[in-house]
């Protein structure tokens, strides 16, 4: 059984189809890269998966669950995890906050009030700074004060402290350098063991290093799915998206 | 020792420090423009007076637990029908329905009779523990103390605690908190429900203390004049408010005396002047921006 799988999602902003009747499958552990030229719809469908947008028509599940309507919370309480296309971490609040805010999502209320959760959470959070490279000197400090790159991170680490299964990053390298992207890279691969991803990127090189399968988006519709080598040569891909690149 | 007048003054600037910091918590913490506290405030107080009037019962082991109760319930439905929904509701839609339930409530009592109209329910006698009275004075002045100075250590812990930081995510950005797993409505109603409790024990007090409740203590003007309070004092952070009560309310006296007529006016302006050229409120003057909103949580575990 696939972990997630959308059948015929259709979103409509008004008379402007965004998706198409869109299928998509990914299963467990594996590493999905979303491509397409810009307005192809990519984002609204991680937004359509995350739950930020409700499909028009079509159906979403999840672990065999249906959560075509579920809300962001209940899709996140249940494993999924997105990095938004816009960094949108909590530019008043520490770095470290920003972290254990993701960390302690699941707590209970009153372990949350009577903050029975902190010290059980610390190394988590120390665990995910140090692995972003954010453990010195950033952590005391507003998470606005950072580098656009370093926020991008701090975003991924924290969709990674609430322990996706499946996570949904959009653009998670957009204004990096180039070594930045390394890193990244470097971050994201040793995830394969711990959950899926699927992946909204233009830098395609980066992209053919992590991911396992492809799906094509062209104007709000699939152009083609299949495996990194299967893209590649394909001759219907090349044509209209490819060449363009 | 503290002249009489002074004492009843001073009782009265903790009651409302206590209504001030209840809105603190919703405002400041929380990001609910709360511009109904009043309500809570009023609704209590009217309940505690009808206690003693109807039922003769002015135990203060009754009637403060019963001036929270009537606070929370009366928070818990309201929030409960601004805060949740499938979509959150945007700061207006809040301002403008809690605003409305003061005005209602103001109206409704004015006009009924049971009540006691435009006159309130005068005559409430004192607050009572086994034979004794708390009589205005320094014995009130007492009990408003030991409450208010309760109910901050309470309010230092809930913000400081985890739950503070997942209130300041609430604050900072409601619907990307969403995506972490919050049930972020619901927090915000716990925090509501806990500030309409805080404004009900105020009311409480606040009726025995003066031995009568009438409809000013529901209404939008005494609403309002909590927001100025938390305002010029400096909000989102607990003394913020309470400094702003005792500033307010001492230039109010102050003023009053040495100029009868054209009191209200000054202190206006100086109201005006405060929030335009310090937004952060008087606090601004004492402690820096970092110590504010969102740097209070304890990272002691570290």
């Amino acid at each position: 059984m696939p972990l997630l799988e959308t059948r015929a999602v259709t979103k409509a902003f008004g008379r402007i189809m965004a998706l198409r009747s869109v299928d998509l499958t990914v299963g467990e552990n594996e590493f999905h890269g979303l491509i397409g030229p810009n307005g192809s719809g990519k984002s609204t469908l991680l937004k359509c998966v995350a739950g930020a947008e409700l499909p028009t028509e079509g159906t979403i599940r999840f672990a065999g669950r249906d959560i075509s309507d579920a809300t962001p919370t209940k899709r996140a309480r249940a494993g999924i995890s997105l990095k938004f296309q816009i960094t949108s971490v909590l530019p008043a609040l520490t770095v470290y906050d920003n972290v254990l805010l993701a960390l302690q999502a699941r707590s209970s209320t009153a372990s949350l009030i009577f903050s029975r959760t902190r010290k059980a959470l610390h190394e988590g959070v120390m665990h995910l700074l140090e692995q972003f490279h954010l453990a010195e000197r950033c952590m005391e400090r507003a998470a606005a004060a950072l580098s656009h790159g370093q926020q991008q991170w701090l975003e991924i680490a924290m969709a990674l402290a609430c322990e996706p299964r499946l996570l949904l990053l959009d653009e998670p390298t957009a204004g990096m350098s180039l070594e930045e992207r390394r890193v990244t890279g470097d971050l994201l691969v040793p995830l394969k063991h711990r959950c899926s991803l699927v992946i909204v990127e233009h830098d395609l090189d980066f992209i053919r290093s992590i991911c396992d399968r492809l799906t094509v988006l062209d104007q709000g519709s699939v152009l083609d799915c299949g495996t990194v080598s299967h893209i590649q040569n394909s001759s219907k891909v090349r044509e209209t998206y490819l060449a363009r690149v | 020792m503290l002249a009489d007048y002074l004492t009843v003054f001073v009782t009265r600037v903790l009651i409302l420090a206590l209504l001030a910091l209840s809105f603190d918590l919703v405002w400041g913490y929380s990001g609910i423009m709360s511009f109904g506290q009043a309500l809570f405030f009023g609704a209590a107080g009217y309940g505690v007076a009808l206690l003693a009037r109807d039922l003769e019962i002015t135990s203060i082991f009754i009637v403060l637990p019963a001036a929270l109760a009537i606070g929370l319930i009366l928070s818990f439905a309201g929030g409960g029908f601004l805060l949740l929904g499938r979509h959150p509701p945007t700061t207006i839609f809040v301002a403008m329905g809690t605003l409305t339930g003061s005005y209602a409530a103001d109206r409704l009592a004015r006009g009924w009779y049971y009540l006691g109209g435009q006159n309130g329910i005068p005559s409430i006698p004192p607050m009572t523990a086994g034979g004794y009275a708390f009589a205005e004075g320094r014995a009130y002045y007492y009990l408003a103390f030991t409450v208010l100075a309760i109910v901050y250590l309470v309010c230092r812990f809930v913000v400081r605690s985890q739950f503070g930081l997942a209130l300041a995510g609430a604050r900072e950005h409601e619907t990307r908190i969403a995506f972490f797993g919050y049930e972020a409505q619901r927090l915000k109603l716990t925090v509501f429900s806990l500030a309409g409790a805080i404004a009900g024990l105020a009311g409480g007090l606040y009726a025995f203390h003066e031995g009568f409740v009438w409809p000013n203590m529901l209404g939008v003007v005494l609403s309002t004049q909590i927001v100025l309070y938390a305002l010029f004092g400096g909000v989102g952070t607990l003394i913020g408010p309470v400094i702003g009560v005792i500033a307010i309310e001492t230039l109010g006296f102050w003023l009053a005396d040495g100029f009868p007529k054209i009191w209200p006016i000054m202190l206006g302006l100086l109201l005006l002047l405060l929030i335009l050229f310090r937004p952060t409120g008087l606090i601004g003057f004492l402690a820096s921006d970092s110590e504010r909103v969102g740097e209070g949580t304890d990272n002691a575990a570290a």
